[in-house]
């Protein structure tokens, strides 16, 4: 478990990092907490010739208030967002996913910018962001760009982040009052998900007025379910008329094979899973 | 704050005592010896290069420019080493016609598992020698790979893939045992005949999957040439037999190796084992006159660090109508992998004598063939056999109740043996000295709260709950404390089963014992610290106990088997009686007393009916001055014994699972499980709750999580922890543990071996429970590891849920193609 050399660089700006990748194109590899990269430098997956850590930079840590949007510094640890009360408060669906996240070593040292950058189809991170309809803020030679939700995860490990770019924070519109709930499902407790559901629900009285649902590990990419989502939207929060809806979880979903279980049984679980998600996060 | 010291206690005695185990400190914290950390002058590094194929030929290996690569001092092929490598053995030849393949730790023309060794880099520095063991080109010829046991099984050199083509066969050895023939009982096939027409017959096949022993530390070697003796330090459970066999197969004589386990973090059987690195580090070692360190990573550790079960089980079970056994027949395949390896073919034959378990069958049939395939070889793993044998009897007995619709606790009651039959002769051969079944069932029973949980499943059966209850019994036996050495000479295998121990007295009042049982996690140090405490009257902690280096304990066979208490520790309580005869003239002489009225007792040796006395410290001292003590007698106290047992033990217990299964998605998740073992007489609780938790945890992940998948090209899948799926303490409860007690009779103290026990009972109690929890819907078995899917998909199809779900790997969570798309991706 020996990774192949390599240059390291530990710039402190976001500028830096740019001319760096600028400098070393597709030799080089952006370290984020490491919990990704590190395994793959390990088992010699892959053999950059330069790694450039965004750990020295200040500026790509911590969660602010921005108005109608929280925002997540790219190199904020899970642990510091798990227990972030402006998270809690407006993006409950996070606090929530974070909880189930790896180990309390992983969580400490992972970050949430280096996790969605990854884009694993079964990381616990995509599903919330999909289903909270965050945006990316991206940083590249030619300035800051940023990209919704539906447009950043493009297929297995790839997102919208181009050469010489680098992921800066991540602006989640506020869910104030959203109830929340992910339904993670696995064999033993430090696993990533076989399948997962995020769902956030705004409830009033008894019904569900509006729904958000995501799904990991249900495709190449994070999913969300919007005929679920359309469907629970006016229905009452009660085990039949969410078990009705939840029903079409898995309509046009590719699941992945595996020995956790085949398609087929994902596309199962995606139906129990969503329903006890929204009937959760409804209250109900 | 907390300590790791206890406060003295004056005057208790030390045995039955809960003390902290006084090894931890050092090993928690790491100030200690791994093998890893031993860092000589001048030392070199070695990086394997391992084949990506289960079966191919080799033909060439260009190391030119790994040779060229920055520090590397030289790389070495099979062809290079040739005969100097030595060759691996497999001690244990089950039969004398038993097909062994031959086995070089480096082969020089044809591999035949993956992950086999093809060529070694040596470098100065660890990363230098992985970096260029990238550069080392191989190329190979792909072979058709043996990789499913069955299929395996039924190839013969007309049809079919031979895992070694050369010796025109798959099948290693056929054993056999019928107690009609053996004289212990009656013929099984006239019992299952009888049956099939006024009685019952339970026929099920089961699969005892591959399991990986995944222990903590990875094994290492170390290699010093330099000096008059070569000294090996090994991450090993084996020291002796590792030097006895580096002599044997080297030419080395064994008087110039010294080989040192040190500190060894973990083994469950899996570092019980010679291994190709060890061989190889060895002769290079030699070969370059420089120290030579080899650690594995834990992927190689995963892949090629052997393997254990791996069996299918065919099994046929008669009864009388009222449930009263009358017969039963194993017929096994098990898997060997690409080689007999230490002792991998006789480790089902371990088992041969416990599928009839506690209960009185008046016949039995025991059937086993060994079979070669392209894959990592099989050997020890905790319990080795005895797992595989509970398993099935504990899995047909419950099947057997279903079937005559009564409670698995009754008809185990009706067919078990009661405690006055003991001490009883089994009906493989074997004499079970004590037990008592119905203690520790009862016990269990209550604290399981036995009827209000069968009560609760009813409810929940009846009201349909998606939440359903299953309740599993297991009433498990075990032999251990290999072993007699006589019986292991029947059994053909290559060494005795003694133990050996030393006790020497030192001239300052400190007691050394060495034992030649070497430990690797199981508290030997302070166990075996509270035995000589008691026995020689001297405080715990003046004792110091030392092992695992073939220069202080010269004899012994190491650990494994359940053995080193009830082998081990009998041995030292007998050196430890030596001391005390021979400390006896010596202070009648001091006390100018008759012999013959010296006594001893908490450590004193005095004149009978008299205050007088002397500390046998004193004596110890005495000797050492040396200036007054009798004549004809030499002046020395230590004493040293080897103990061979004449007799294994039979630990017992009953383990009950409650489990809650999910109907709606298959998972699976344990509400209570309670055990009760008899383990004789205990010397240290605390370890023995540690030995028990912990093998229970083993033997539930065989149920519910872990198991090693090849697929068809004979790549291992479950390759990390990503896809081999080890359970951490998040996935734990709390156990409900409690003992009765029968004390052995083959021993002084009472002791019987705890080692294995927990996960050898628990695996069936699992899946008794999570079979029990969906009998309801037309299920009577599901395949291990009992995955949701699987219980989902036998909940739907009335089946086990099979062999579905091995389709490859999880995704790689740890993309291989990062990078080459860009800094981004
Ligand atoms: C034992 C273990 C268990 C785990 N279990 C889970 C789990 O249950 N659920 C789960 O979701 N995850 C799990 N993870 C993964 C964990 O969440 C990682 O932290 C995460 O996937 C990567 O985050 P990181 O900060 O460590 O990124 P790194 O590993 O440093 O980087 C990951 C990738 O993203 C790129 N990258 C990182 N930051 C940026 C950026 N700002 N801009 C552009 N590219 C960037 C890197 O170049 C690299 O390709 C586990 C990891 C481990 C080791």
């Amino acid at each position: 478990m020996i990774p192949a050399e390599f240059d390291y660089l530990a710039p402190t700006s976001v500028e830096e990092v740019i001319a760096a990748l600028a400098e070393h194109g597709d030799d080089a590899k952006i370290l984020a907490g490491g919990q990704s990269l590190l395994p793959v430098l390990r088992m010699r997956l892959n053999a950059p010739e330069v790694v450039i850590d965004l750990g020295r930079i200040e500026a790509l840590r911590g969660v602010r208030d921005d108005g109608d949007a929280i925002v997540i510094g790219a190199m904020t640890p899970h642990s510091v967002v798990g227990g972030d009360p402006l998270v809690a408060e407006h993006a409950l669906l996070i606090t929530k996913a974070v909880e189930h996240l790896a180990d309390a070593q992983v969580r400490h040292r992972g970050t949430f910018g280096g996790a969605l950058a990854h884009a694993d189809p079964a990381g616990d991170l995509g599903a919330p962001a999909l289903a909270l309809g965050a945006q990316f803020v991206i940083a590249g030679a030619g300035g800051t760009r940023t990209v919704e939700a539906d447009d950043f995860f493009v297929d297995l490990f790839e997102t919208a982040i181009e050469d010489g770019e680098v992921l800066t924070e991540v602006r989640i519109p506020k869910h104030t009052g959203w109830g929340a709930r992910y339904e993670k499902f696995v064999r033993v407790a430090h696993q990533w998900p076989i399948v997962a559901i995020a769902a956030t629900v705004r409830a009033e009285g008894g019904t569900i007025a509006e729904a958000r649902v995501g799904m990991t590990n249900m495709g190449s990419t994070p999913l969300r379910a919007r005929a679920v989502e359309a469907a629970l939207t006016g229905q009452p929060a009660t085990e039949d008329a969410v078990r009705a809806a939840a029903a079409q979880a898995a309509d046009g979903a590719n699941p992945p094979s595996d020995l956790n279980g085949d398609a087929d049984y994902r596309r199962h679980l995606a139906t129990v899973l969503t329903r006890r998600a929204v009937l959760s996060a409804a209250g109900a | 704050m907390t300590t790791l010291q206890d406060p003295p206690v004056e005057s208790s005695p030390e045995i039955g005592r809960e003390r902290r185990r006084k090894e931890d400190q050092r090993l928690i914290t790491g100030r200690t010896r791994w093998t890893d950390n031993i860092v000589l002058p001048g030392m070199l590094h070695l990086a394997m290069v391992r084949s990506p194929f289960a079966h191919a030929r080799i033909t060439s290996i260009d190391t030119t420019e790994a040779k060229a690569s920055r520090n590397v001092v030289t790389v070495l092929t099979g062809a290079d080493l040739g005969e100097s490598q030595g060759t691996l053995i497999n001690a244990w030849a089950i039969t004398t016609d038993q097909v062994t393949p031959a086995h070089p730790p480096m082969p020089s023309d044809r591999v035949s598992f993956a992950g086999e060794i093809v060529a070694v880099v040596v470098a100065r520095t660890a990363a230098e020698a992985r970096d260029a063991a990238e550069l080392v080109d191989v190329e190979y010829d792909e072979l058709p790979a043996a990789i499913d046991l069955k299929a395996a099984a039924a190839a013969d050199s007309t049809s079919g893939v031979l895992a070694h083509p050369d010796l025109g066969t798959n099948k290693s050895a056929f054993w056999k045992f019928d107690s009609a023939e053996a004289g212990t009982g009656g013929d099984v096939d006239a019992a299952i005949e009888k049956a099939r027409g006024d009685g019952i017959v339970i026929e099920r096949e089961y699969r005892q999957q591959r399991l990986i022993p995944a222990f903590m530390e990875p094994r290492s070697t170390v290699v010093d040439p330099t000096g008059e003796q070569i000294t090996m330090w090994s991450a090993t459970q084996i020291p002796h037999i590792l030097r006895f066999a580096l002599a044997a197969t080297t030419g080395v004589p064994e008087s110039k190796i010294r080989v040192i386990a040190p500190d060894v973090g973990g083994g469950f059987g899996g570092k019980l084992q010679t291994t190709p690195e060890e061989w190889l580090t060895f002769c290079i070692a030699n070969r370059l006159g420089k120290p030579v360190k080899y650690t594995e990573t834990r992927s190689e550790s995963l892949m090629v660090a052997h393997h254990g079960r791996d069996q299918w089980q065919k099994l046929t079970m008669s009864a009388e109508k009222d449930g009263t056994v009358t017969g039963l027949k194993v017929e096994l395949l098990a898997d060997l992998g690409s080689h007999v390896s230490l002792v991998g073919g006789g480790v089902p034959v371990l088992g041969a004598f416990m599928f009839n378990a506690i209960y009185k069958f008046p016949a039995y049939q025991f059937n086993c063939q060994t079979v070669l395939t392209n894959k990592t070889w099989t050997d020890a793993y905790r319990g080795a056999g005895r797992p595989e044998a509970t398993f099935a009897i504990e899995r047909l007995m419950t099947e057997l109740a279903a079937e005559l619709d009564v409670d698995p606790i009754e008809i185990r009651r009706k067919n078990w043996i009661t405690h006055e039959e003991f001490p009883f002769m089994s009906v493989a051969g074997l004499e079970y000295d004590t037990g008592n079944y119905e203690a520790a069932t009862d016990k269990a029973l209550e604290m399981f709260g036995y009827d209000d949980l069968r009560a609760e499943q009813q409810r929940r059966r009846e009201s349909g709950d998606p939440i359903q209850l299953g309740i599993g019994v297991s009433t498990f036996t075990e032999m251990c404390g290999l072993a007699p050495s006589r019986v292991l000479g029947q059994l053909n295998y290559g060494a005795g089963g003694w133990e050996h121990a030393a006790v020497r007295m030192l001239a300052t009042g400190k007691v050394e014992v060495v034992t030649g049982a070497s430990a690797h996690g199981q508290g030997h140090e302070t166990a075996f610290s509270q035995i000589v405490a008691d026995r020689l009257g001297v405080p715990f902690e003046d004792v110091e106990v030392l092992h695992g280096d073939t220069q202080t304990s010269p004899r012994g066979l190491d650990t494994y088997g359940s053995r080193s208490l009830v082998v081990g520790g009998e041995a030292l309580v007998r050196a430890a009686d030596k001391v005390i005869e021979k400390a006896k003239p010596i202070a009648a002489h001091l006390l100018e007393a008759s012999v013959d009225d010296i006594e001893f007792a908490e450590g004193r040796l005095s004149v009978r009916g008299t205050d007088q006395g002397v500390a046998i410290t004193e004596v110890a001292a005495a000797v050492f001055a040396a200036h007054d003590y009798p004549e004809g007698i030499e002046p020395s106290i230590d004493s040293e014994a080897t103990y061979d047992p004449v007799n294994f033990n039979y630990p017992h217990g009953t383990h009950l699972c409650a489990m809650e299964v999910d109907t709606e998605t298959g998972g699976v998740k344990i509400r209570k499980y309670v055990c009760v073992d008899d383990i004789g007489t205990i010397i240290n609780p605390m370890i023995v709750a540690g030995q028990v938790h912990g093998g229970l945890v083993q033997g539930i992940a065989q149920a519910l999580w872990e198991e090693a998948v090849y697929d068809d090209a004979g790549t291992l899948v479950s390759g990390s922890f990503v896809d081999y799926l080890l359970p951490t303490a998040a996935d734990t409860l709390s156990f409900d543990v409690d003992h009765t007690s029968s004390p052995s009779t083959t021993n002084t103290l009472g002791t019987k071996g705890v080692g294995e026990a927990g996960t050898i009972a628990s695996t069936p109690a699992v899946v008794n429970a999570v079979v029990d929890a969906i009998r309801h819907f037309g299920v009577d078995d599901v395949t291990m590891p009992c995955t949701p899917e699987r219980v989902w998909k036998a909940i739907h199809s009335r089946g086990a849920g099979g062999e579905a779900a091995t389709e490859g790997a999880a995704a790689p969570h740890f993309d291989a193609a990062e990078g080459t798309e860009g800094a981004g991706a």
